[in-house]
């Protein structure tokens, strides 16, 4: 950027962004500053009795098998990734094909884009209704054509594979349209001279239309992370409720689970502290190092 | 450097905070007649129930006005009070489910027990009229009720008669023991349904009516009512010997598990199994969704523990009384309870909610105006209720962090299903875990 325009008033700067600064101080510094203040105390829910017990809310979370940490950060990373995965990889694949021309293009457009309509509450449900070991139809179908019992209640690889399959069918509409749109943008008559110059299809998508994709794919990484993290919180709610025993329960479920269901508001605290980490450290990595490799 | 700021800032606020809550009721009566909030979590029919309530209470006098706020879930409406507490904004009353029991009364201040609320304003209140099982959840180990029992139900087993029928089995002749239960429940199995019976709430019914049935106790102290440095206890050769049984026939699919809280119903009302154990306040639900003829049984107990059947526990919640109100609302709030206790409000309630009453009158109304002829089920419910004067072990549960005791046992139940650990490690992690979070809830609230 070039070309700095200069206030002639001291104060009118910040006058200006008085209105923003307050916003966010309000809404954002003000309960980040609190989570970091609870943190360090045991509390009674009414704020009678506040207990100094210093890093003991972070340390139980990590010594204390009870809380099961270090187990609900490892689901935590594997289904953020799994989503992240599998939602990008369909939705590009989905997107390469929609933009060719076809016949009917923009209704398949449509039919693709739909899900992002559907809240992620009900992502949930609707998945959960044909999962459902009693009464689901998927399920049905694989107990009784293909010999497999579907009990996601009991088994935790069935219920990682269920969220996963809820929480990246929501996002892959999501992913869709951003790809659609790159792919839209990628210059044609570059596709055509490596065409002329012998390049296949896939040399074509490979060495033009991806590396001129990047910024769309990197954009589209830090929100299916952030989505996987964060945003999932309503299927899991959902659809497993972080069961069976604690296999899916999920960093952000867990905070909430501890804090709203449980009470517990230090553990709660410090687990949210240790979120707020996490997402200043994957901004932070993300724009440090794979930003660079980005070709704008 | 920020930070301090930051931390003398909360640190500000939370003493105002204090500063204000301390502030002394006044007893200037304001004009007009004085409003009364409540706060509730009771959705659909019941939530119409609450305000047909309020009405007729409203109606029936001019110096009061009682406004029932829906709130959300148990969960959210307990978070809404305890934030609008720290906040000085507490409604007058606010419904709590039973879990929350203990945290509530641990909260020195924010409350005041409804026996002296009835006892200051002036209200004659003899707790003999209640059904002691159901006041007794709510009140102190010397009979001191501290919240009003609003919406309480119990744990019976419900079961198809049609499968009975198509097995071979009487349909008036539910079983009554365990042993004879699991028996019916393979013959069940084995004239073709997809299983035998299945459950809800294993915490509550498996374990903690399980306990009170049998009169053998869950934790020391009497439940937890004697003084907070109670431990859970429920892992006896009873309760190891029932989880056993069940783990065993859930390998044969004589037992399905569906799922935690009442998620096991659809299993039950699509007739996929012919028992299950449920609340009686699901006795509405299923009217609706069974299509087939189903009754209601009292809980099946084994013949061999001494003092078994006891009488069962209740669930559901009660109202509690914020603190730090003026004198006038007070008396209004004690008439408002005094007008929930009629009977006629009772049998009102219970007769359109499903709800258990919480007086033997509203009971004994309830029969006279015919309603369990045509409804068996809560009656069930209501004998079970009062088959024994309670004991030390079958008054109720009083625990801190209770939610997450449940969830314990809810996880370690699914694991132990899932084959990850066996039934005796898995009671006792769920009472070392438990216990784990005992100690934790006597260290705040002392």
């Amino acid at each position: 950027m070039t070309g700095q325009y200069e206030f002639k008033s001291k104060w009118l700067p910040y006058l200006l962004v008085t209105p923003q600064m307050v916003i966010v101080f309000l809404f954002f510094f003000w309960p980040a500053a609190q989570a970091i203040w609870q943190s360090f105390f045991l509390q009674d829910p009414f704020g009678g009795r506040l207990i100094f017990v210093g890093l003991g809310n972070y340390s139980r979370l990590f010594t204390d098998p009870l809380y099961a940490y270090g187990d609900s950060f490892v689901v935590s990373v594997a289904f953020a990734a799994c989503v992240t995965l599998v939602s990008m990889v369909l939705a590009l694949f989905l997107a390469t094909q929609a933009n060719k021309k076809l016949r009917l293009g923009s209704f398949y457009k449509t039919m693709l884009i739909w899900p992002y309509a559907v809240a992620t509450m009900v992502a949930g449900v609707l998945w959960l209704f044909m999962f459902n070991p009693n009464v689901g139809v998927i399920a049905w179908f694989l107990k009784h054509k293909l010999g497999v019992e579907w009990q996601h209640l009991l088994n935790s690889g069935q219920a990682f594979l269920l969220i996963t399959i809820a929480a990246s069918w929501k996002q892959i509409s999501y992913n869709f349209v951003f790809f659609l749109a790159g792919l839209q943008s990628v210059p044609k008559d570059l596709v055509e001279a490596a065409a002329i110059d012998g390049a296949g299809p896939a040399k074509r998508f490979w060495r033009i239309i991806f590396p001129l994709l990047s910024p769309t794919t990197f954009y589209l990484l830090v929100m299916n992370l952030v989505y996987g993290f964060f945003e999932t919180f309503p299927i899991v709610h959902q659809v497993t409720g972080g069961g069976p025993g604690k296999s899916t329960s999920i960093l952000v479920y867990k905070v909430w689970r501890d804090g709203v269901i449980n009470l517990d508001l230090g553990g709660s605290s410090a687990q949210s502290v240790i979120l707020m980490v996490m997402v200043i450290g994957l901004t932070i990595l993300q724009f440090r190092f794979v930003e660079r490799r980005v070709n704008y | 450097m920020r930070m301090r700021y930051l931390v003398a800032l909360v640190a500000f606020a939370l003493a105002c905070g204090f500063a204000l809550s301390s502030c002394q009721p006044k007893e200037e009566v304001p004009e007009g007649p004085i409003t009364i909030e409540i706060w509730h979590a009771m959705t659909g029919k019941n939530g119409e129930m609450v305000q047909a309530l309020a009405d007729q209470y409203n109606a029936s006098q001019a110096k009061y006005v009682v406004t029932p706020v829906y709130k959300g879930s148990y969960s959210d409406t307990m978070n809404a009070g305890i934030a609008a507490f720290r906040a000085d904004q507490a409604p007058h009353v606010i419904q709590v489910y039973e879990v929350g029991t203990a945290t509530m009364m641990s909260a020195k201040g924010a409350i005041k027990p409804v026996h002296e609320l009835m006892k200051e304003f002036g209200h004659k209140f003899d707790p003999k009229i209640y059904i002691p099982t159901i006041t007794s959840y709510y009140s102190t180990s010397k009979g001191e009720m501290l919240s009003l029992p609003f919406n309480s139900s119990t744990a019976v087993m419900y079961y198809n008669k049609d499968a009975f029928r198509a097995a071979g089995l009487d349909p008036e002749r539910p079983p009554e023991t365990w042993p004879e239960f699991f028996d019916v429940a393979k013959k069940l199995k084995a004239s073709g349904m997809e299983g035998g019976f299945t459950t809800n709430w294993i915490s509550w019914i498996q374990l903690e009516n399980f306990s009170a049935w049998h009169n053998q106790p869950f934790g020391t102290k009497s439940n937890g009512f004697d003084g907070l440095d109670t431990e859970l206890v429920f892992n006896s050769p009873l309760t190891i010997k029932h989880f056993q049984t069940i783990a065993e026939l859930a390998k044969d699919k004589v037992f399905i598990y569906g799922g935690r809280e009442n998620k096991a119903n659809p299993l039950f009302t699509s007739g996929q199994v012919g028992m299950h154990f449920e609340s009686i306040g699901g006795y509405g639900n299923m009217k609706a969704n069974c299509k087939f003829e189903f009754g209601v049984a009292r809980l099946p107990y084994y013949p061999d523990a001494p003092g078994a059947p006891q009488n069962t526990i209740i669930g559901g919640a009660s109202l509690w009384v914020f603190s730090g109100k003026a004198n006038y609302e007070y008396r209004g709030i004690a008439e408002f309870f005094s007008f929930l206790s009629l009977p006629e409000s009772q049998a009102q309630w219970h007769q359109n909610t499903g709800y258990l009453p919480i007086t033997v009158a509203a009971y004994e109304l309830t029969k006279s105006q015919g309603f369990y002829d045509a409804n068996p089920g809560p009656e069930v419910a209501i004998k079970q209720l009062l088959n024994k004067a309670p004991t030390p072990n079958s008054m109720g549960i009083r625990f801190g962090n209770f939610n997450i005791i449940r969830e314990i046992e809810d996880q370690t139940w699914e694991d132990i299903l899932a084959g990850k650990i066996g039934i005796e490690a898995g009671l006792a992690k769920m009472v070392a875990e438990g216990n784990q979070k005992l100690r934790e809830f006597e260290q705040l609230a002392q």
